[in-house]
């Protein structure tokens, strides 16, 4: 018997209509444990280095976390991964709510989706019977009216649902997939899109068996009630109305212009009384005792749900208030579009207007007042209809496009990535580090481990280091201890501090567990649902897998590592890693690429930043290093980053500079 | 006794705040959990004896518990609109019915009713007001009135379960049975 997960994923190719129920190596799981690891190696292992993301040999992955659908109080979130075609290379996104648990109810770790339907489809899962059923009435139709038509048609309330609205199937490049009121944004939409796939139902009747079941009970009921008493933990957004944080200091407009005093008590009251006039409840995802999702009722629209800065991006991007994001963000969730990239998407096409790189005649019977030509834009772009089938590509690609200077507009990338909208005056290395190299390309999935900032008082510092109980060693406890200003710590401290943010992201991602009980909240308060020392036992008291911290550690180092050179494969170079130029006002180009090649060389990567065949050896990963060097990326020879000519170079160039 | 000299007992019942439910469904978990065998050894809201009634896109959240299992279907001509939220009958009632798949063993179909957690010894509160941590679900005592009938032995029930019993193991059987039961 399997604990924890099934052991089987189901694979379905849309081109032929075969399904098939797989059971899989539990060895695998041993060693890459779920989600986002046993993803990125069914797409290392099926998806050849030059397939398009377009194409039907493109896959899509639904992957559960390890500890989904168990007691584990958070694990509930699915890791859905493919080859973006945003980019070219993994595009990694992540579903809380419910689908995942129904999905591992249904008797499935993962469903793998291959090929293209010869027309609009939807897949309708019930346990084992699984159906490929024509959804050519639901083309258009929105995320909100395809769920519950679904619904209908299976006559099933509990069946779930994860869709693509009219984005989606015109494989926008900003298209989500959703589920109630959960969204996966990050560049995997259009490829459901491509697979004329347009959503998955999914219900599911059977147990999910816990190895360890007293014992494990007992741990996961403490942890819950610890969870909910924790206000370090959940999305402090869903409760604190003090939002200065983002409108002070995040940039307006296409990531243009800061307001650094932009918040006032007296807006924060308005705010306040309009997010709470129309909210209706917060609600949660499957078995966490946090509510981090807000339920807003808005004249004339739909009830809909948002979460974290989802409730800034619209107004922010249009210089508008929090009521635009009210009205407009149900329409657009509708339409199926990720709210972080696409109101970016939106001001930078009215920014082109602005400065005469588009005209007048790009954006025919557009309307005057801003908001509505972000309706009027959502729509072009939606249905790809004029200058909405070009910026369906996304800024950088529309930029490409579009020519005659857009590329200059395109200021707040990484590899194609739409980045937060922030613009600092002084490079911060750990953060250089994290944008440039973080392969889920967003700050947000990298950072979280680490605090932001220093603690001046030595009292309270040193209350703060007390309880910081989640550091995986004391080294991380002295850096705290010794640091003063926000860019200033030792070179290795920066590179551990990334690694150890990375790596908290790596095994939620894995597991299933949210990022605001573990990963991306030890930066606040610094207590921490989950740690590196907590997710041991919890592991094996679900799976029966025997872990300790070093064993996932190292799991967290080979899933890491293999997307890294899946993606090497796909095209990765160090040349694309890259903070936007005009992410700090102070640049120093020299020491970028030296701390860049420190932390290549901390991975165990060579200068160009793809893992040396000894640390894919180390790792279990022996076949990505045949397959490396058979495709010439490695010679078999190959060094870490510092003991590399060229990095020496660097150094000497540094030195003579210097004196 | 109440203030009036009627008898009354203390009755433990769950509270509903239907306001306060997230829809998380750990209710739902630990009840599948509590019930398994061995005890939480398996989760499976299917098998759970409260559901979480949900839709978002209404703002409807009602946990109910399994109720009694009835054979039919009821003529289902009940819509509830309150404070301008419309729900079916279906929301709240608690039948294992055969016009839908909740309450039900999913394997052999068998109807599920809530037990409150029955347990030797006994739990402080039912599994699923433990783990609500919204406090959507609360336990609850209540002063109840006794009536004079209830505390007298209804005659007419005992003969029937006798009589059960006689058609079933025939009477020697169930006189042994009595006699063996009543020396211990």
């Amino acid at each position: 018997m399997r604990y924890a997960e099934t052991g089987f994923q189901l694979e379905v190719d849309l081109s032929n209509g075969s399904i098939d129920i797989i059971e899989t190596d539990p060895k695998d799981t041993e060693l890459y444990l779920g989600g986002i690891g046993m993803n990125a190696k069914l797409l290392f292992d099926r998806v050849p280095p030059g397939t398009d993301p377009w194409s039907p040999d493109n896959l899509l992955i639904f992957g559960n976390g390890l500890l989904n659908g168990t007691c584990v109080p958070g694990a509930n979130r699915v890791s859905i991964d493919t080859i973006a075609p945003l980019n070219g290379l993994m595009g990694h996104s992540l579903m809380g709510g419910f689908f995942g648990p129904e999905m591992k109810s249904a008797g499935y770790d993962r469903i793998v989706i291959k090929g293209e339907a010869p027309h609009l489809v939807y897949l309708a899962i019930h346990n084992e019977k699984v159906e490929i059923r024509d959804a050519r009435h639901l083309a258009g139709k929105g995320m909100v009216d395809t769920q519950h038509l679904i619904q209908d048609e299976l006559n099933d309330k509990r069946a779930m649902v994860a869709a693509i609205g009219p984005a989606g199937e015109h494989r926008v490049i900003m298209a989500s997939i959703d589920c109630g009121n959960s969204s996966a944004a990050r560049t995997v939409g259009p490829v459901m899109g491509a697979k004329n796939l347009k959503a998955v139902a999914v219900r599911g009747t059977k147990d999910i068996n816990i190895a360890h079941p007293a014992e494990g009970w007992e741990m996961c009921s403490k942890l819950r009630k610890e969870f909910a008493a924790n206000p370090n933990i959940g999305d402090w957004m869903a409760t604190d109305e003090d939002d200065s944080f983002h409108h002070n200091n995040f940039s307006w407009g296409n990531a243009r212009t800061r307001r650094k005093n932009f918040w006032s008590m007296e807006l924060e009251e308005r705010w306040r009384n309009l997010k709470y006039d129309h909210m209706e409840r917060w609600t949660g995802c499957y078995g966490c005792p946090k509510s981090c999702h807000n339920l807003i009722k808005w004249p004339n629209r739909r009830r809909f749900s948002y979460k974290c800065y989802g409730k800034d991006t619209y107004h922010m991007a249009a210089f508008q208030e929090l009521d635009f994001t009210f009205e407009i963000l149900p329409i657009a969730m509708d339409l199926g579009f990720d709210s972080y990239s696409t109101p970016q998407v939106l001001a930078f096409a009215l920014e082109l207007l602005d400065n005469g790189i588009l005209t007048e005649k790009d954006f025919p019977d557009m309307p005057t007042d801003v908001r509505q030509r972000f309706y009027y834009l959502l729509h072009k772009i939606a249905f790809r209809e004029g200058i909405g089938d070009v910026l369906a590509h996304g800024t950088t690609d529309a930029a490409e496009i579009i020519g005659n200077g857009a590329e200059e507009f395109d200021h707040n990338t990484v590899k194609k990535f739409e980045q937060l909208p922030i613009k600092l005056y002084k490079l911060n290395p750990a953060y250089f580090l994290m944008i440039g190299t973080g392969e889920d390309m967003a700050i947000t999935q990298i950072e979280g481990s680490f605090p932001q900032d220093p603690i001046l008082d030595p009292e309270l510092r040193e209350e703060f280091i007390e309880n910081w109980k989640a550091v995986p060693d004391k080294k991380f406890h002295e850096w705290f201890r010794n640091w003063e200003k926000r860019d200033q710590l030792p070179d290795d401290a920066m590179c551990a501090i990334t690694d150890w943010n990375e790596c908290m992201h790596y095994l939620d991602d894995s597991l299933g567990i949210c990022g605001f009980v573990s990963s991306f909240r030890g930066q606040f308060g610094g207590t921490t649902g989950y740690s590196i020392w907590n997710m041991p036992p919890l592991i094996t008291l679900m799976s029966g897998i025997e872990f300790d911290k070093d064993k996932l550690w190292e799991c967290f180092q080979r899933n890491r590592t293999l997307i890294r050179a899946l993606n090497n494969r796909r095209g990765l170079t160090r040349s694309m890693e890259r903070p936007p130029e005009d992410h700090w006002v102070v640049r120093d180009e020299e020491y970028e690429q030296q701390l860049l090649s420190k932390y290549y060389d901390f991975k165990g990567w060579t200068f160009d930043g793809i893992p040396t065949k000894e640390t894919l050896e180390n790792l279990s990963l022996g076949y990505v290093a045949e397959d490396l060097i058979e495709g010439g990326l490695l010679t078999g020879n190959d060094v870490t980053a510092l003991n590399d000519p060229r990095a020496k170079k660097e150094k000497e160039k540094k030195k003579g500079a210097s004196t | 006794m109440n203030s009036a000299g009627k008898k009354t007992k203390i009755v433990k019942e769950i509270k509903v705040d239907t306001k306060k439910c997230v829809g998380c469904k750990a209710c739902e978990l630990a009840c599948s959990a509590f019930h398994a065998t061995p005890k939480y050894s398996s989760i499976n809201p299917a098998r759970s004896r409260i559901m979480v009634v949900m839709d978002e896109t209404k703002d409807i959240f009602v946990p109910i518990r399994a109720g009694e299992y009835t054979q039919a279907e009821c003529n289902g001509r009940n819509r509830y609109v309150i404070d301008g939220k419309e729900y079916d009958e279906c929301t709240f009632c608690p039948a294992s019915c055969p016009s839908r798949s909740a309450f039900r063993e999913p394997d052999s179909g068998l109807p599920l009713k809530c037990d409150m957690c029955e347990n030797d010894p006994p739990l402080e509160q039912p599994m699923c007001v433990e783990a609500c941590t919204f406090e959507a679900l609360t336990y609850v005592e209540r002063e109840v009135a006794v009536s004079e009938e209830n505390e007298q032995v209804k005659q007419g029930d005992m003969e029937l379960a006798y009589e059960v019993l006689i058609k079933k193991f025939g009477k020697k059987k169930v006189m042994d049975t009595f006699s063996r039961l009543s020396k211990d």
